[in-house]
């Protein structure tokens, strides 16, 4: 059969919520297309033989091509089925996935690529406004339990699919809400909090138990795991952000992002701020040092907390509108990306290095000294030079540190049973996600260091799948 | 080179070698006093004709050596009584003994003892045997492997006792029969007993001569007292050169020109019906006359065994010839209810033996020829006015004073003719037939005896879908969504079966991980040059899916009860019409269902067990009485899980055959798991009676009923739409190979296995090949269990959602199939060539290359032997392996000019070659470009549409290639929608925008393997300069029509894999068709090697070529040279849409659109570094095995071994031992060391050469002037060739050289010749007249002296103007069948015409000033054809498919009919023309006008209403 012509139209996103609007509050900036606009987005795509974006862009391998079929035939409860088939939840990607399905697509090489991401959104929010999304608890129960401890992307992932196998899941969560990273770490702009807690919901449903605010390792103690446990995961994710060693670190207004986030979150939600969580960037002057996503996280929240001046400082030189020589296509292209809260203001600067805190007498950021860089080759690698005479300095009440992860860092559980870490410090797996020690498995970043969500979920995915086989093998050898 | 017997017998055992697919092809003819006087004159004649039939046989590789002639005379009474007299024998009057002629073991023994068998036999038989003659022989004139297997002569003279004539006849035949077992019992191979002739009639003198050694082989023919009155000749070209003696013929009763292509189904039938025959005639004789078929004999042999049994049985020999080879009777021919009545009585005993075949049969007192249905063999006659007739392939074998002809004729598609001793008579074929039809009341008998069935057949009515287990028998059966997506869906919308593009890159079903459909192991044959495919949209009228059930049992009788049948009008039941069978309460025709269901869980002994009780039960069904044996696997028992359909119905088929219960009745299936047309093809060919899919039924009616397939498609409009698709699947499948009638194709088993076990396929499908070996029963009932096991509900996840399985094998699924071309071995490839990153290559390579994990290939399961290494700097350089490297024919028409001229420039910066692909190429590239460089394709290639093929095109290429058949869709044709044929590709195809241009499934110039020695003879006489090479695609059989194609004396031959790439084929096709190049380039290194040919001959590989290490394995299993098409694309920029067909490639690749072509972003260099990267790889290889030149490496497949590390419980069993055989031969006869001699030296056209040089150098004109004969062939192509090498198509002036012939001309008179040339011949001319005609002027008038009258005679042969471009033909006289075919430039006259006639036309004016055959017209897109029609039924016999038939009213119409007649007039001389002329007003009104309707649309000259008409094409890709 012919395939139907991909339709003459030209990508359409939605865009956001006006400006002066969304800034005031902490509501979703994203809008969303009409139905009828996405049928004509998803037509734009090509049914490729060899679709790029399916599963060498994305890591859950959600069949693209098929479930655009699916919605230019407006058969929407379909394509619901299908794009469940391969992804828990859509409505976290739908939203804040930076789409690398769309980084691959063919119709991209020439063209703009289709809006993936946009499709996904439209079909599991129809799914739930139409009520297509149904809790789906297994047929019956195995005897097995399994503990998940740590309840971000790679954990809940997890829990979804041992669950749907019939496993008894247990999911523990140091903190007072599941969601880990989707809860705690992305703006409510971005991620309302509904969503997760419509999703944990779902879950709790179909028979997950979720116990929060338990730290396991120090709450409760690998002897219970063990005894209650067939298996345990270990999906705590990257808890160790990158520092910055430089003069003055010390001073008080230097902080980390996901402090920075977290706080936000919590007053979102209505949960209590501990001692020195609680802060604001009201009337300050803020820099944020690191230019990636999480760096823009931190800049909406500080514009919406009525920040005097904001600064986005990347080390890094400016990236190219469009795709570079060095990611020809389908690698993911290495363009300067614009976010919503890149929109809504503050400075962003490129080639800018951070030499110096300076603080008051009390301790307190003042002033940051900088300095422009410039990249040259040495041996092979790229460095930063500091170009003579650039100095300069910039006040500062708050400092936000927003420059990745190092991995897991100190865990109570993993330290106490010394699980063997790799190189970088993630727990070391095999290729079947299980960690030094029989029965104990890991996914996600604390397995893989840090990377996106939809990569931790597809892990959890198949840590879920891997445990499952290694129950039944043993359940073999018996 | 000498081969030994013990050679070719270890490669039929060791090597992929086949006996069984041998084939031949041949010149033949009869001369005959009508009145019945004995001469020896006609035996002298005879041996003359034989000679001038020389160039339609082959010699082997000794060029000694022929491939058999012989002779098949009356026996001559006066020359027996003379050696009777001579020794003193009683000899008694003549009919009352019988002659035999033997040829016997040489040791002196054996022979003795088999004559004493035979005495005793004579004996017993109640004969006298009076005495055996030692044959004198001229030994002398041989040499080589004809000598070496030289047997020994003798003739016997029987003493009848009293027996005459039929009754004598029978009794030798019964003797024969049983000595011809007896022998086998006392000899040995390679020695002979074989009895070429035993009859009291006739005598047959053969043998594995050249035509000019037989009188000096056999003295006794030029005694003078040998007479005959008639004389039967033979002249074979087989494709290979195994000496074979007994195959010469004429055979005891027939001689054949063609190929049977349904014999093993004949077979099958044959042995099949035998325990029922019963004759008054043979009383218990019959049973030694059983088996009737010889084992190991050609097709012709057995057809000649058939056509003995059914002459002694009772049958005249032209009722058993008119039986065995029926013509086409369907609806659309105009034929008369008693001789339809005629062939469908028939119809209903014997299937026909159908293929390409010209066969002479006599009984010694009649003797006739007869044509097959489709007209596939030339069949030229010439009667004289004193009663001589010659008949023979060609015309103009024996001169014959012009003044004498009283008649000059050819032979129709299924045509007999018949010369009748006693009557003294002609007998053509109305009288003929019309007798036959009318000695019995057929009509009546059908009529009346046939089971009417009610509302059979009729619409189909609504089915319940059963939601509840939909899904679980989906997933029992293996549905994925691919399957209801990709293939059911299109199928139930559009009634066509799915279309899809590039190449297959997913596992061979046995080396995947997914559980098989054991359909998926099974690919279809095809036709390649020996018998051509069908066109099953254009020629549906010599087709049929109609069969019967119940059909006779005791073929010798005939009695009203044999017309008690079933008539399926086609083989798919719908639950209805299978409903309806079941419940027949009519005898012989109760049904029985039985379950094709076996133990889950259980091994393939259970699964055995299952089998062989399935089978006992059918047995016991039919001993007692049921008629129909249902198979079903739907509602199985709790438990059970599914036999694959495939093998339930094949083991019961099997069984019945073999109890001799199969004939009179019917296997129905009922199966849940057949889906697609390859699914019904493999049930019918493995003995299915009739098919009811009744899963995808379900499934098709469920998606209707969703709304899955738009408004306006209801669930029965939908199931009607699949049924329809399937027939027109299982037609074109049928079509691929050449048969045209479903009954013949049934059990017919046209397949090939890839990965199943030995003896899996001797129990259940005996004759297949399978040379890999592979599964077992074991593997295939765990296949099934797997997929059992995934259908059970899993109580965990009953709530959740599930879904069918993507597939993965038409679309890259991360769940499915797995492929060679993924994201990541194409964006490595890229990113590689694009920065000339080496390393990056390598981890390119590297996912390709590294099958030890996960098999993809047969040559993933290839390890190179470890060996002593050399330094890399000792191999052949890089850049002088690529010169061995050529991109893939890919058409102007499916790439964007941008790619195709990419791939141009870098093969010929490189020394390598690309190639043009069909279509022609723009004349523009042909020169040098300004900055030096070379955008010609350095191979040009000619496929079956012969679009662009011009003699500029052909002088401008360094290599033509015939291509024969394409990996991707081998046997199929093509078709470039009219939207798609944008003004440059009309140019360059020399054909108007916008008209759909169809590329017929075969050459129409080569029917048969000695018309492809014709066709490069053709070729190399267009361009003397050039190379031919021919493109083949691998299937079992390959390695013989290599031989045969290196015979007709190619210089390279190709081999495809199945999985190179196209721009558009069913998807069935690109799956299902061909085998891997492995198997298919082994087979014909050693085939090759065996019969001495490779040598002269380079091989070449494609298809799915990615890496050096594919080419070096390609080296090592005997390929030369190696093509690279997808992966040059990739490197261009081609992400594998596999969307080609739809004209929207993103990259702009292949694409013809604008906007899409400026996306392009491939540059000549990224082809070349993939092609250096490639040759460098190949050197690292070469380098670690200790070989320094590819030359060295070519054959040595000794330097690979099976990877046996290799765990998939799958591949475990499979055995490349076959491929890796490597027969014994010298250092230089395992690759091309010598040239071919094309003998194009003794071309007519270097004798004149001296007279026209200076014609065509200065174009002052000359007029030259030579007797030409049949034997020279191509006249006037090497002249064209350099007026076009030198004035490109612009040619000159007309009338510059104009040359005279007299005499009958070769084949392919004037072929591809230029403007400027003017060929005038006086007297008659053969096949392919004018073929790819350039401008010249071809003018053929009757000799001077005729005086028959022209137009009601035939002139010249089949197949004219095939191609032509341009140019004028006239001709004053009646052509053959297919005048015009692809024409789209010339304009002709002629004054009657064939079948077929402008078939394929896409431009050009033919006018037709008698009738023509049926199907004129079909497929015909552009030009105007005028047809003079005084009977007014020319509607008729047009296919209407594409034409509308209106009067002339436009003046400039009329002024151009007037214009070319006075033409015709003037060059000719024609009495018809003048008459018209001189009676212009009152012919006129007779002419019809037949405009094709797109033609007329582009040309702006529809209505506005009729415009708005939205038209559908019948499709074809």
């Amino acid at each position: 059969m012919t395939k139907s012509k991909p339709q003459p139209v030209n990508r359409k996103e939605p865009g956001y919520r006006d400006l002066n609007e969304r800034i005031g509050d902490y509501g979703e900036v994203e809008t969303t297309l009409t139905a009828a606009e996405i049928r004509e987005q998803a037509a734009r795509c090509m049914s490729c033989g060899t679709p790029f974006c399916h599963d060498y862009a994305c890591p859950l391998a959600n069949v693209i091509p098929e479930i655009n079929e699916l919605i230019i035939e407006d058969r929407w409860e379909e394509a619901l089925e299908l794009l469940l088939s391969t992804h828990p939840f859509p409505e976290f990607t739908a939203r804040i996935c930076p789409a690398l399905c769309e980084g691959s697509c063919v119709k991209g090489i020439h063209d703009q690529p289709v809006t993936i991401r946009q499709v996904e959104k439209m079909i599991i929010e129809k799914g739930f406004a139409e009520g297509w999304v149904k809790p789906q608890p297994p047929g019956a129960r195995r005897s097995e339990h399994i503990a998940v401890i740590g309840s971000g992307p790679a954990g809940l992932a997890a829990a979804e699919g041992l669950n749907k196998f019939g496993f008894n899941v247990t999911v523990y969560e140091k903190d007072l809400n599941p969601g880990g990273l989707l809860f705690y770490g992305i703006p409510n702009f971005k991620l309302e909090k509904d969503i997760v807690r419509r999703r944990i919901n779902l879950m709790k449903e179909e028979g997950v138990i979720f116990e929060c605010g338990v730290n396991v390792g120090s709450d409760i103690s690998f002897n219970y795991l063990i005894r209650r446990f067939e298996a345990v995961l270990l999906t705590g994710g990257t808890q160790l952000p990158r520092d910055l060693d430089i003069p003055g670190r010390d001073l008080d207004g230097v902080i980390f992002a996901m402090q920075f986030l977290r706080s936000q979150n919590k007053r979102i939600t209505g949960e209590p701020l501990l001692h020195g969580e609680d802060i604001a960037a009201k009337d300050k002057n803020v820099v944020i040092i690191g230019g990636g996503d999480t760096g823009s996280d931190c800049l909406g929240t500080a514009l919406r907390q009525g920040a005097k001046n904001v600064y986005q400082f990347e080390i890094l030189p400016r990236l190219p509108e469009s795709r570079p020589e060095d990611t020809p296509w389908p690698l993911w292209p290495r363009i300067e990306r614009v976010s919503s809260s890149h929109l809504e203001g503050g400075i962003r600067r490129w080639s800018v290095t951070t030499k110096k805190f300076e603080g008051d007498v009390e301790g307190r950021l003042k002033r940051l000294h900088c300095s422009e860089v410039e990249w040259v080759s040495e041996g092979g690698r790229q460095v930063p030079v500091e170009i003579e005479g650039s100095s300069f300095e910039v006040d500062a009440d708050l400092a936000i540190l927003a420059m990745g992860f190092l991995g897991p860092g100190p865990d109570p559980l993993a330290d106490q049973l010394n699980l063997v870490r790799d190189q970088r410090g993630n727990l070391a797996v095999d290729d079947r996600h299980m960690t030094s020690m029989p029965g104990i498995f890991s996914a996600g970043d604390m397995a893989c260091g840090q990377s996106l969500v939809v990569r931790a979920m597809a892990d959890g995915k198949t840590a879920a799948e891997d445990i499952a086989e290694y129950i039944d093998s043993r359940g073999r050898e018996r | 080179m000498e081969q030994s017997g013990t050679e070719r017998w270890k490669l039929t055992r060791l090597g992929l070698y086949e006996p069984d697919y041998e084939k031949d092809a041949c010149g033949l003819g009869f001369l005959v006093n009508v009145e019945g006087e004995k001469t020896n004159t006609i035996i002298r004649q005879g041996v003359t004709v034989l000679k001038n039939l020389l160039h339609r046989g082959a010699t082997g590789s000794d060029d000694k050596t022929g491939d058999g002639a012989g002779l098949h005379l009356q026996i001559p009474d006066r020359f027996f009584r003379k050696i009777c007299t001579e020794n003193s024998w009683v000899l008694p009057e003549a009919d009352s003994y019988g002659i035999g002629m033997f040829f016997l073991p040489n040791d002196d023994e054996t022979r003795e003892s088999c004559c004493l068998v035979f005495d005793r036999l004579v004996a017993e038989n109640g004969l006298k045997m009076i005495g055996w003659r030692d044959l004198p022989v001229g030994a002398e004139v041989l040499s080589g492997i004809s000598l070496r297997e030289m047997p020994f002569f003798r003739q016997c003279i029987i003493d009848g006792c009293g027996l005459s004539g039929n009754e004598l006849e029978r009794k030798l035949y019964i003797i024969r029969k049983q000595a011809e077992k007896k022998a086998a019992e006392i000899i040995q191979e390679p020695d002979i007993f074989y009895i070429p002739s035993l009859s009291c009639r006739t005598i047959v003198y053969k043998g594995l001569l050249m035509p000019d050694q037989v009188e000096d082989f056999y003295p006794d023919l030029l005694d003078e007292m040998l007479e005959s009155a008639f004389v039967i000749v033979h002249q074979r070209y087989s494709t290979n050169t195994f000496p074979s003696w007994p195959l010469a013929q004429p055979f005891r009763y027939l001689c054949h020109n063609g190929e049977i292509n349904t014999l093993r189904g004949n077979r099958n039938w044959m042995a099949a019906r035998e325990r029922d025959f019963e004759s008054e005639l043979f009383g218990s004789d019959i049973n030694n006359i059983l088996p009737v078929l010889e084992a190991n004999a050609s097709d012709s042999a057995n057809l000649d065994n058939a056509l003995e049994l059914l002459y002694n049985g009772g049958r005249s020999i032209d009722h058993a010839m008119a039986m065995l080879i029926p013509q086409a009777w369907g609806d659309k021919y105009p034929i008369g209810p008693d001789l339809r009545g005629f062939f469908e009585y028939h119809a209903g005993i014997m299937e026909p033996w159908d293929g390409p075949a010209a066969v002479v049969y006599t009984d010694g007192q009649r003797i006739g020829a007869l044509l097959d249905r489709n007209g596939l063999r030339p069949a030229r006659y010439t009667l004289t006015k004193s009663g001589f007739m010659v008949f023979a392939s060609e015309a103009g074998v024996i001169d014959l004073p012009a003044d004498e002809v009283k008649e000059k004729g050819a032979l129709r598609p299924g045509e007999m003719l018949l010369v009748d001793l006693k009557e003294k008579r002609l007998l053509k074929d109305t009288e003929l037939k019309m007798a036959l039809a009318r000695r019995r009341p057929y009509r009546r008998w059908t009529q009346e005896n046939q089971l009417t069935i009610h509302g059979f057949f009729n619409a189909m009515a609504p089915i319940k879908v059963d939601l509840d287990n939909l899904f679980a028998k989906q997933k029992m059966f293996g549905y994925t969504r691919e399957d209801i997506n990709l293939i059911l869906k299109p199928m139930a919308v559009e009634s066509s079966e799915p279309v899809g593009s590039m190449g297959a890159d997913q596992p061979l079903a046995v080396l995947s991980e997914k559980p098989q459909l054991l359909f998926w192991y099974f690919k279809q044959h095809f036709a390649q040059v020996t018998n051509p495919a069908i066109d099953p949209l254009r020629e549906e009228l010599v087709m049929s899916l109609m069969t019967f059930i119940g059909c006779a049992d005791n073929i010798l009788t005939e009695t009203p009860g044999h017309a008690h049948l079933i008539k399926l009008s086609h083989p798919i039941l719908s639950n209805e019409d299978l409903a309806r069978l079941c419940s027949l309460d009519e005898k012989g025709f109760k049904s029985a269902r039985l379950k094709m269901q076996f133990p889950a869980g259980g091994d393939g002994n259970v699964l055995e067990k299952t089998l062989k009780d399935l089978c006992l039960k059918a047995q016991e069904a039919v001993e007692t009485g049921y008629g129909l044996v249902v198979l079903t696997d739907s509602n199985l028992d709790p438990g059970m899980a599914p036999i694959p359909s495939l093998l339930a119905v094949a083991a019961v088929n099997r069984h019945l055959i073999s109890c001799r219960l199969r004939t009179g009745i019917g296997i129905l299936v009922e199966s849940a798991e057949a889906r697609e047309v390859m699914h019904m093809a493999l049930l019918l060919g493995y003995g299915a009676s009739a098919i009811n899919p009744c899963l995808a039924f379900e499934t098709v009616a469920h998606l209707a009923e969703t709304g899955r397939l738009g408004r306006v498609v209801s669930p029965q409009k939908a199931m009607e739409n699949y049924v329809k698709a399937l027939r027109k699947g299982i037609l074109k499948v049928m079509s691929k190979i050449g048969i045209s009638t479903l009954r013949s194709y049934r059990s017919g088993q046209v397949f090939e296995a890839v990965g199943l076990d030995d003896e899996l396929i001797n129990k259940y499908f005996e004759g297949t090949s399978s040379r890999i070996r592979g599964l077992g029963l074991d593997e295939i009932a765990e296949e099934v269990n797997l997929r059992f096991k995934q259908a059970q509900p899993d109580s965990y996840r009953q709530n959740s959602i599930d879904i069918l399985p993507s597939g993965g094998h038409y679309a890259y699924r991360a769940d499915g199939e797995r492929h060679l071309w993924t994201p990541q071995s194409i964006s490595l490839l890229q990113h590689a060539v694009r920065s000339n990153n080496y390393d990056q290559y390598l981890e390119y390579a590297e996912l390709i290359n590294n099958q030890h994990e996960k098999q993809s290939t047969l040559r993933g399961l290839l390890n190179l032997k470890t060996t002593k290494p050399i330094p890399l700097e000792e191999v052949e350089e890089a850049s002088e392996i690529v010169k061995r490297f050529v991109t893939g024919a890919m058409s102007m028409g499916s790439l964007s000019p941008e790619a195709h001229e990419t791939l141009a420039l870098a093969m010929n910066r490189l020394g390598g070659k690309s190639n043009s692909g069909e279509g022609g190429e723009d004349p523009e590239r042909y020169k040098p470009h300004p900055d030096g460089s070379d955008r010609s394709s350095a191979v040009k290639q000619i496929a079956s549409g012969r679009f662009g093929v011009t003699a500029e095109y052909l002088a401008n290429a360094k290599e033509l290639q015939i291509k024969i058949a394409q990996g991707a869709k081998p046997g199929e044709g093509g078709q470039l929608p009219g939207h798609k044929v944008n003004e440059m590709i009309a140019r360059v195809r020399h054909s108007t925008p916008g008209v759909t241009l169809i590329s017929p499934p075969p050459h129409h110039d080569i029917y048969s393997i000695e018309d492809i020695a014709q066709l490069i003879y053709d070729l190399k006489n267009a361009n003397p300069e050039s190379r031919i090479s021919v493109k083949l695609v691998s299937e079992v059989g390959v390695g013989t029509v290599a031989a045969g194609v290196a015979k007709g004396h190619a210089d390279m031959i190709l081999i495809s894999g199945y999985d190179g790439g196209t721009g558009a084929a069913p998807l069935s096709s690109i799956k299902h068709a061909g085998v891997p190049w492995e198997l298919g380039l082994s087979e014909a290194h050693q085939t090759l090697i065996i019969n001495g040919l490779r040598s002269r001959v380079r091989l070449q590989v494609d298809g799915s070529l990615k890496t050096g290490r594919d080419v070096a394995i390609g080296a090592m299993l005997g390929a030369e040279e190696f093509g690279f098409a997808t992966a040059a694309l990739v490197a261009c920029g081609c992400v594998m849409m596999r969307d080609c067909h739809s004209n929207s490639c993103p990259v702009g690749v292949a694409t013809q659109d604008r906007d899409l072509r400026s996306c392009f972003s491939g540059k000549p260099e990224y082809v070349e570094n993939l092609m250096l990267f490639v040759a460098e790889e190949l050197r690292s290889i070469m380098a670690s095995l200790g070989i320094s030149t590819v030359d060295q490496l070519v054959g040595r497949s000794d330097l690979l071994e099976q990877n046996r590390y290799v765990k998939f419980w799958k591949s475990a069993k499979i055995d490349l031992s076959r491929v890796l055989y490597k027969p014994e031969a010298p250092k230089e006869e395992i690759r091309c060391t010598r040239p071919q001699d094309h003998q194009l030296g003794k071309a007519l056209d270097y004798k004149l050469m001296p007279e026209v040089e200076n014609a065509i150098n200065t174009g002052n004109p000359v007029t030259v002037n030579s007797l030409m004969r049949n034997s020279n062939r191509t006249a006037g192509t090497i002249i064209s060739n350099r007026i076009a090498s030198k004035y490109g198509s612009a040619g000159l002036p007309d009338d510059t050289i104009t040359l005279n012939f007299t005499g009958s001309a070769g084949q392919s008179f004037g072929a591809f010749t230029s403007k400027g040339m003017t060929l005038n011949l006086e007297g008659e001319a053969n096949d392919y007249v004018g073929k790819g005609l350039s401008g010249a002027k071809i003018i053929i008038r009757p000799f001077k002296e005729s005086s028959f009258n022209p137009a009601k005679n035939i002139i010249a042969g089949n197949v004219l103007l095939y191609g032509a471009t341009g140019g004028e033909f006239y001709a004053n006289g009646r052509v053959g069948e297919r005048f015009a075919i692809r024409n789209s430039g010339a304009k002709a006259v002629v004054e009657g015409v064939g079948d077929h006639g402008c078939e394929y036309m896409t431009g050009g004016r033919v006018v037709i000033l008698g009738s023509t055959g049926v199907n004129f017209g079909a497929g015909m897109s552009g030009g105007i054809a005028y047809v003079y029609d005084q009977q007014g039924i020319f509607d008729l016999n047009c296919n209407l498919e594409m034409i509308d038939l209106e009067p002339l009213s436009e003046q400039e119409d009329i002024a151009e009919l007037r214009s070319m007649l006075e033409n015709h007039f003037r060059y000719t001389g024609s009495e018809k023309a003048r008459y018209i002329l001189d009676n212009w007003r009152d012919c006129l009104p007779y002419f019809i006008k037949v405009f094709p309707m797109e033609y007329r649309r582009v040309l702006g000259k529809m209505t506005s209403e009729d415009e708005a008409v939205e038209r559908a094409l019948p499709q074809d890709n």
